[in-house]
């Protein structure tokens, strides 16, 4: 048995030794260089672009700007499966080139170059003339009437509203004795920040158009290409090498449609477009802000009677993956802590910032921020431990989502926060931080996770696998599902061995997908591969199992049912004799003169079931009051993701959403300039991305349940590990000093104005005097 | 123009280089460019991120702002250069495969040289020491958790210590 085992990453040895090819290192230097001219304005109409100086640079091959687009064709860009109802289809909104601008950086003009620094050079002399409109950055200001509208199909810049509504809220807030708790709170944008940007290049072969994309989802892209084209979807054909991370901004078509005009307004040419670090903050997705009101009413006894959510998501200038983002925190929100009177509205807004769009968590992380922090206060207005009021209120055991189905089959919380305070030695450092006094103080905080693995049944869930054996009786394993840097070829790779019953060796992983060859897979998102593949491996593993026994039978002249496959060996079961080789199988079967078979396995499995994977954080924090600075102490996660396929690298994909949780909660921050709409910090020295010296030792730790509905027992990982961090640190924080912050990250600004807002600390200037 | 274009001379991963380079390219181009040593990443080409760092003369680098004519009569070392002929690879590479401190392997490159760096002086370091000198490294996948824990592995193995 290789799952459950911390083997070694498959791709590992080639990624410490700079073989692995990402997509710069793919592309020939014969390509043409393409660089982007972006708006310099956040909202207006462009009147005229003049290239005339631009086109005198040597090495300018073409310029193309955004009245050159003969052929609209709006496309939408979100990762989402195409859906056959045009009810579902995700919103398109974008235009490979556009003459309205929506946001300052939108993209209206391209110059293409025979090399970078020609590219450069022409694109600080092309000129554009706009026309200016008004533009909004706030959600709620941009919901107003007479706020400046982005698109006319949305008034009031509404992309949609989605509205809950389970009981009778109004009667049941009448019932007598209840404590009303209210908060507002509120989360920054900020962006993924994987370190290989994004980075596309395409040309024309044979007719068709070939993309090779840092991208999660090289089936989506391809058919959006093709969208934006206007031409068939079989005349792309997208590529996806190892890419260097994606946390979801990947799982969005960015700059391949554009890339691949290019390539055809250039006569089929290999077109790079590489984009700068710069240009990722601003021009590829960010994560939705949003803006969360709680209204809790709870009883004496510590229950709640009912409890209302409003959430005002920042989508930014287009849709992107839109409301789904809010619309999955928000249907959170009922889940989690589970009352019988609740209302949630959420709306997702328009505003004239970069388009928001997937990224770890999917608007859990948000939910999260909002939801722990009131459980929190609600705790402290009654006047209860926060543990002890979230243990009652928490999803019980058996809950089931009538929607989703979704069971909670373990008491997954209670396991996951035992053993985490176990770890952190919550108990007595709770009791020690009580009351304190002085300029530094500690505090221990807790935040849970609600996190739904897969999508089904909001869209389509399926997996295709191929196995096909080679003559050594190793075989290439196939998936539609893809690497991102999580380790998914390793756990799959895993996954087949066993199913077949070969040695891990024997498994070649077919990383890169290919939409000419790879089976037909959407790729990587919520939290889903090894979900999803697993169901795909089985299958096709069993059926190339039942291929393989069955020429075995014709071989042995024994019945298929005493024969098994056995670490790479034909087996008889009734004495447990080799009696073959699954290489000499495998080479006679392709090279038999009497019965030669070409030995594959397809297979697509459709998936019905999703499944909960919770689990919670605890931080220890020290706060030095007057400099208004958080020291994280100590931190722990603890999931329950199942059975864990290889634990080595679940940890580690859990350090890394820690990591992420950590800047969300203390440091990162996309700011916008309020006169311009400009981002201010859109560079990885102003922008405050955790290094080494912000965190302490991150503690990884495990409940694993077996999950009923799973291939392998297991679920989602990939994003959960981003959920509860931030909250926990907040709620840590108040631990210390008393002090409720509701607006992420409580960076030294925010922690400032409210040490200042509690007394905490005094702004009188101790200085001489200027006057 | 006749200025824009000057020979170099320099050691690359062993081997004794002569090229002619553009004066306004940097040491990432001329390894990713002129000798496809890609195991130098671009993740920010402004000295941010580590991903393009290499040793010269035994000192870490950000060589996507190290002038490429500032190499000449250099010794520059990459991570191709860490490898031996045979294919074998060092203490610090295997490292970082058994510390499952390697996912998306984008900045492994640059945090593998840093290391390298750190361990070739052969003291111990405290793991503060270490986050110290490490600090130039952006990752968004790991964490940092395990690149340290490969990084005082193989530290305290080199110095003939168990880990505490």
């Amino acid at each position: 048995m290789y799952t459950g085992k911390s083997v070694k990453r498959v791709d590992a040895f080639d990624k410490v030794t700079g073989r692995t090819r990402y997509t710069d290192d793919l592309c020939d230097r014969s390509a043409y260089i393409a660089k982007v001219l972006h708006s310099t304005i956040a909202h207006g109409k462009v009147l005229k672009i003049d290239t005339s100086e631009a086109e005198k640079i040597p090495g300018v091959v073409k310029i193309l700007t955004c009245f050159d687009l003969k052929e609209k064709h709006y496309f939408p860009t979100a990762g989402h499966p195409w859906s056959t109802d045009p009810g579902h289809q995700d919103v398109a909104d974008r235009l490979i080139l556009t003459d309205t601008v929506r946001f300052y950086g939108d993209d209206i003009a391209a110059v293409v170059a025979e090399d970078e620094v020609a590219a450069s050079q022409a694109l600080r002399l092309i000129k554009v003339e706009y026309e200016e409109y008004p533009f909004v950055l706030d959600v709620q200001e941009a919901m107003k009437d007479g706020a400046p509208q982005l698109h006319e199909a949305f008034p009031n810049n509404i992309l949609k509203h989605t509205r809950i509504s389970n009981g009778d809220y109004e009667k049941a807030i009448q019932e007598p004795g209840l404590v009303k708790v209210e908060g507002w709170y509120d989360t920054p944008t900020v962006q993924h920040c994987h370190i290989e940007n994004f980075i596309c290049y395409t040309e024309q072969v044979n007719g068709r158009i070939h993309v090779v994309s840092s991208t999660q989802i090289p089936h989506i892209v391809r058919r959006v290409v093709a969208q934006a084209l206007g031409i068939d979807w079989g005349l792309v054909r997208v590529e996806k090498p190892y890419i260097g991370g994606g946390f979801g901004n990947k799982q969005d078509v960015l700059y391949e449609p554009l890339c691949a005009w290019l390539t055809l307004q250039t006569g089929g040419h290999l077109v790079k477009l590489d984009v700068s670090r710069e240009e990722t903050f601003v021009c590829n997705r960010v994560r939705h802000a949003i803006r969360s009101h709680i209204v809790s009413w709870v009883r004496p006894d510590g229950t709640y009677a009912a409890r209302k959510l409003e959430c005002f998501s920042d989508q930014g200038a287009y849709a992107s993956h839109g409301h789904s983002i809010c619309a999955k925190g928000a249907g959170s929100f009922p889940q989690l802590y589970p009352c019988e009177n609740v209302e949630v509205d959420a709306y997702t807004i328009f505003t004239n910032k970069p388009a928001a769009g997937a990224m770890r968590g999917y608007g859990i992380p948000q939910a999260m921020w909002a939801v722990e922090s009131h459980t929190e206060e609600v705790a402290a207005v009654i006047g209860e431990d926060p543990l002890v009021f979230r243990r009652r209120n928490l999803m019980p055991v058996g809950y089931e989502d009538g929607f989703s189905k979704n069971k909670l089959y373990t008491d997954s919380f209670n396991q996951c926060l035992d053993k985490a305070m176990e770890a952190i030695d919550y108990k007595r450092k709770f009791a020690e931080y009580q009351n304190q006094t002085g300029d530094v103080r500690r505090g221990i905080g807790m935040a849970v996770f609600w996190y739904n693995t897969a999508v089904w049944p909001i869209s389509l869930e399926s997996s295709s696998c191929r196995m096909v054996l080679n003559q050594d009786g190793s075989f290439q394993l196939q998936l539609g599902e893809t690497e991102i840097g999580q380790g998914a070829d390793t756990a799959f790779s895993q996954m087949a061995a066993d199913v077949v019953g070969v040695p891990l060796e024997k498994v070649h992983i077919v990383s890169c997908q290919d939409t000419d060859v790879t089976p037909f897979g959407t790729g990587a998102y919520a939290s889903r591969q090894t979900y999803v593949a697993g169901f795909a491996i089985r299958q096709t593993g069993l059926l190339l199992k039942e291929k393989i026994l069955d020429y075995a039978h014709e071989l042995t002249r024994m019945p298929v049912y005493n024969l098994d496959i056995k670490d790479g060996n034909i087996v008889r079961t009734t004495d447990g004799q080799a009696l073959m080789s699954l290489a000499e199988l495998a080479t006679e079967a392709l090279y038999s003169l009497s019965d030669s078979r070409h030995i594959t396995a397809e297979s697509t499995y459709q998936i019905k079931s999703n499944a909960y994977s919770f689990g919670c954080t605890i931080a220890e924090v020290e706060v030095d009051i007057p400099l208004c600075k958080v020291k994280l102490l100590n931190v722990v996660n603890a999931h329950d993701a199942g059975t864990l396929i290889n634990p080595a690298l679940a940890e580690a994909q859990v350090h890394g959403g820690m990591s992420m949780g950590i800047g969300y909660g203390l440091s990162e921050k996309l700011i916008f300039d309020p006169k311009t709409g400009r981002a201010l910090n859109n560079n990885l020295l102003d922008y405050k991305l955790s290094t080494f010296m912000d965190h302490p030792h991150l503690q990884a730790l495990f409940v694993e349940n077996p999950e009923p509905t799973s291939a392998f027992g297991t679920k989602g990982l990939g994003e959960p590990p981003a959920c509860s961090v931030a909250p926990a640190i907040r709620n840590a924080i108040y631990h210390a000093t008393g002090v409720a912050v509701n607006e992420a990250p409580v960076n030294p600004h925010i922690l400032f104005k409210a040490f200042t807002e509690a007394g905490l600390i005094n702004d009188e200037p101790k200085g001489p005097s200027q006057s | 123009m006749s200025n824009r274009y000057k020979l170099i001379k320099c050691t690359i991963n062993g081997k004794e280089r002569e090229v002619m380079i553009d004066v306004r390219a940097s040491l990432t181009d001329l390894l990713r460019n002129d000798f496809r040593l890609t195991s130098v990443k671009k993740g920010c080409e402004v000295g941010e991120c580590g991903a393009c760092n290499v040793l010269i003369n035994g000192e870490c680098f950000n060589s996507c702002i190290y002038l490429a004519v500032w190499a000449d009569g250099k010794e520059i070392l990459t991570l191709e250069g860490l490898s031996d002929p045979d294919g074998g690879i060092s203490d610090i590479q295997q490292a970082f495969i058994d510390e499952a401190a390697v996912q998306c392997g984008f900045c492994t490159p640059g945090a593998i040289m840093s290391a390298v760096e750190i361990l070739n002086e052969g003291r111990e370091l405290s793991d503060e020491e270490i986050r110290i000198r490490m600090s130039g490294h952006l990752c968004r996948c790991t964490g940092y958790e395990n690149i340290l824990r490969a990084v005082k592995k193989t530290m305290l193995k080199r110095l003939g210590k168990a880990e505490q």
